[in-house]
């Protein structure tokens, strides 16, 4: 009871841990956010003129409905883990990281020069080596205005959207006059030597005898997945994740405990970066096979909101990534079959999703909190409901 | 040639990029300031890019419709405040994460425009091109021709002055007026406490909640006009992503200008001038570099923006409590 009196003089009304199962701050709760996101979603495409159901229920069969569209699906949602974790980790850190887009641009570019350079090698090595350069690529993208932050005060926010727009004119720059196929008009290189293509998930499981039916999915995906299971290990299991998670949860505690700010800031960014630069991976030795413009479509703003919803776990973050997947695939076919709609009706759902699972995250949780206390005390007796709140 | 041609020249060359700083700045100011009436009362935007690209949209697609530019201008300060309204009710009232919302409005404002302009339209994502009458007019003023005798005073009013559009003076007052509310009125000393320290502000019998409302929509009016100056004023329809950055540019002014109103103007006039020159300087060749790629130009303000960040600006110290929603104490 005297517990009970000191939470209510810190004015901690709301949310008390402990009190509501876990499942409805994980699942429920990114549930309903999801439904209303989804709910306005479904007012723009009544304002455009076609019934919001019948686009829905033909997104999911384009998204999930035969093997084919899985495929794709699944190649958007590993894009989606790497940036999903890129935000993730720099959210770890107490840092919103929105330059994710401007490090999987520069990832890109470290895994085209792997693919141009290794022309005759085995894709193993090819592999391995884009795996290391566009990590290294995205890593110094991040880690810059990282350091910009930790030691000279910029903004973070500002610099990483500054960050985008530079990478997005070196890009041009490089495969406008530089790196662009000798004779050919459009700003792209040459395609890459088919040895050195990272093997489709079709081609893959054909080597054990499982047939599948071709699509963009390739063995980025599992090095995605690998990626959750380590960004698990590293965040939660390791003395590194445990100073940055320290550090975002509150700078001056860390600096008492020995803990540079500074240091993990820009670790952290870091990591964010070569995360995000794993798209490259997938996008440029996985499925283009040669470096091309704007390539990312906004996928680093995506996983602002996979990150939001999939709250910072990688569990979650898998789950938001499938969902966005499925938003990203089902919407593209949406566009073929509608006439009224386009390609950015996704980018809405997106901006709603982050509106409603980021900002307004306070919109439901005390309500249902609140219910699911009432609940308990309902069903709980006199334990402590009758002495605390009487 | 002789000499007073070749200064007359010069003095042209000056006096078109003053014109062009200008009218990139507008848009900029405008957002500036906008985003200096909400930061300075303690809320975040980021999401600045996103209403003026509504403000945009809706401004070309009323004008377009009924072809008048003030309908047009309306539709767009509505819009522009109806998503700063949505800013504040996640921001204020539900002490949500403000970056994440300002983000959010930004991502939802990008798909939503090319996705109403496609439906309504039917021209891949954009507006039709507007008619003369039906974009916001310039200012025509008198005396042009008695003026134009006079050296440098009439090259000057005759480039710069005249025919400025009547958002350009627009943006000329609002900066005046700012400065006063911000120095010298009850509203905006209050505003200033209220980013400051809004436990005060509450304890003197002040609602928190209602200036903070306050300020957000008159970020929202004024993101609006920004938006409808480039669509309405400054284009002449809505293209997709057409602030092309400009608010993020604005968010960066505003910082390098320490949420000042005069440092601000120049920070934006700074990029805007970066941006002019940009332009002028597209494939002239420089003395000992050459030809710079035209996209090295094209990142100049970005990499500005970054520099000054990082090393002109100082500590910027941001109003006390921006950022940070405001708990009653219980």
């Amino acid at each position: 009871m005297a517990q009970d009196a000191a939470q209510g003089v810190t004015g901690r009304g709301f949310g008390r841990p402990g009190e509501v199962p876990g499942w409805v701050g994980y699942a429920l709760l990114p549930l309903l956010n999801l439904l209303a996101a989804l709910v306005l979603s479904g007012l723009v495409i009544l304002v455009i003129g076609e019934n919001p159901l019948d686009v829905l229920a033909l997104l999911v069969t384009e998204a999930v409905g035969y093997p084919e569209a899985i495929g794709y699906t699944l190649y958007y949602t590993t894009s989606y883990i790497f940036t999903g974790l890129a935000v993730a980790i720099a959210f770890h850190c107490g840092l919103f990281n929105i330059g994710g887009e401007g490090q999987a641009y520069l990832g890109g570019l470290g895994a085209g020069l792997v693919g141009l350079a290794l022309t005759g090698w085995p894709w193993p090595v090819a592999a391995l080596g884009a795996v290391v350069l566009s990590a290294l690529f995205g890593a110094v993208w991040g880690a810059v205005p990282g350091w910009l932050q930790a030691k000279r005060g910029s903004h973070i926010v500002i610099t990483t959207i500054m960050f985008n727009f530079i990478a997005a004119a070196i890009m041009t720059y490089l495969l406008v006059d530089v790196l662009i196929r000798p004779g050919s008009q459009s700003p792209e290189t040459r395609e890459f030597d088919p040895g050195v293509w990272l093997p489709t998930m079709d081609r893959a499981l054909g080597w054990f005898g499982v047939a599948i039916p071709a699509s963009p999915l390739n063995l980025s995906f599992l090095w995605a997945l690998a990626c959750c299971a380590l960004f698990y290990l590293f965040l939660w299991r390791t003395r590194w994740g445990y100073e940055i998670r320290t550090v975002g949860r509150n700078e001056r505690a860390a600096v008492y405990a020995g803990i540079s700010p500074a240091r993990n800031i820009i670790l952290a960014m870091a990591i964010s970066g070569a995360l995000a630069g794993f798209v490259g991976v997938n996008e440029i030795m996985g499925v283009q096979h040669r470096i091309l413009l704007n390539f990312t479509g906004g996928v680093g703003f995506v996983g602002i909101a996979v990150a939001l919803m999939g709250r910072n776990h990688p569990v979650g973050i898998i789950l938001a990534a499938l969902l966005f997947g499925v938003l990203a695939q089902g919407g593209g076919q949406v566009s073929f079959e509608y006439p009224t709609v386009n390609r950015e009706l996704v980018m809405v759902i997106q901006g709603l999703v982050i509106l409603f699972a980021g900002a307004l995250e306070n919109l439901f949780k005390p309500r249902v909190e609140a219910l699911f206390r009432r609940r308990r005390e309902w069903r709980g007796g006199g334990h402590d409901g009758g002495t605390a709140h009487g | 040639m002789t000499g007073e041609q070749r200064m007359d020249d010069a003095l042209l060359v000056v006096l078109l990029l003053a014109d062009a700083t200008i009218r990139v700045a507008t848009p900029l100011v405008l957002a500036a300031f906008a985003a200096l009436y909400s930061e300075r009362a303690g809320v975040v935007d980021i999401g600045l890019e996103g209403k003026m690209l509504a403000g945009a949209f809706f401004a070309a697609a009323v004008a377009s419709s009924t072809g008048n530019p003030w309908l047009g201008l309306g539709a767009a300060i509505a819009a522009s405040v109806a998503l700063a309204l949505v800013h504040g009710f996640a921001c204020i009232t539900h002490k949500g994460n403000q970056v994440v919302s300002g983000m959010a409005i930004n991502i939802l404002v990008a798909g939503l425009a090319p996705t109403l302009a496609y439906a309504w339209f039917r021209q891949g994502g954009q507006t039709p091109l507007l008619p003369g009458e039906a974009r916001l007019p310039q200012i025509h003023l008198p005396g042009v021709e008695a003026l134009s005798g006079i050296p440098i005073l009439g090259p000057v009013y005759r480039e710069l002055i005249d025919d400025a559009n009547v958002l350009i003076w627009l943006t000329v007052l609002l900066v005046v007026a700012t400065h006063w509310l911000f120095t010298r009125s009850r509203f905006g000393l209050r505003l200033r406490a209220v980013g400051e320290n809004p436990s005060a502000v509450d304890t003197a019998g002040l609602s928190v909640t209602r200036l903070r409302y306050q300020a957000v929509i008159i970020t929202g009016v004024l993101t609006g006009i920004a938006g409808a100056y480039l669509s309405t004023a400054h284009g002449a329809g809505f293209v997709r992503d057409m602030t092309a950055g400009k608010g993020y540019l604005a968010l960066a002014a505003l910082i390098f200008g320490k949420w000042r109103p005069w440092p601000t103007l120049f920070a934006c006039l700074l990029f805007a001038f970066t941006d002019a020159v940009q332009v002028r300087l597209q494939g002239v060749p420089l003395p000992v570099v050459g030809v710079i790629p035209v996209q090295f130009i094209q990142m100049l303000p970005y990499v500005l923006t970054v520099l000054l960040l990082a090393g002109f600006v100082g500590r910027a110290v941001a109003p006390k409590a921006s950022g940070v929603p405001y708990v009653k104490e219980r």
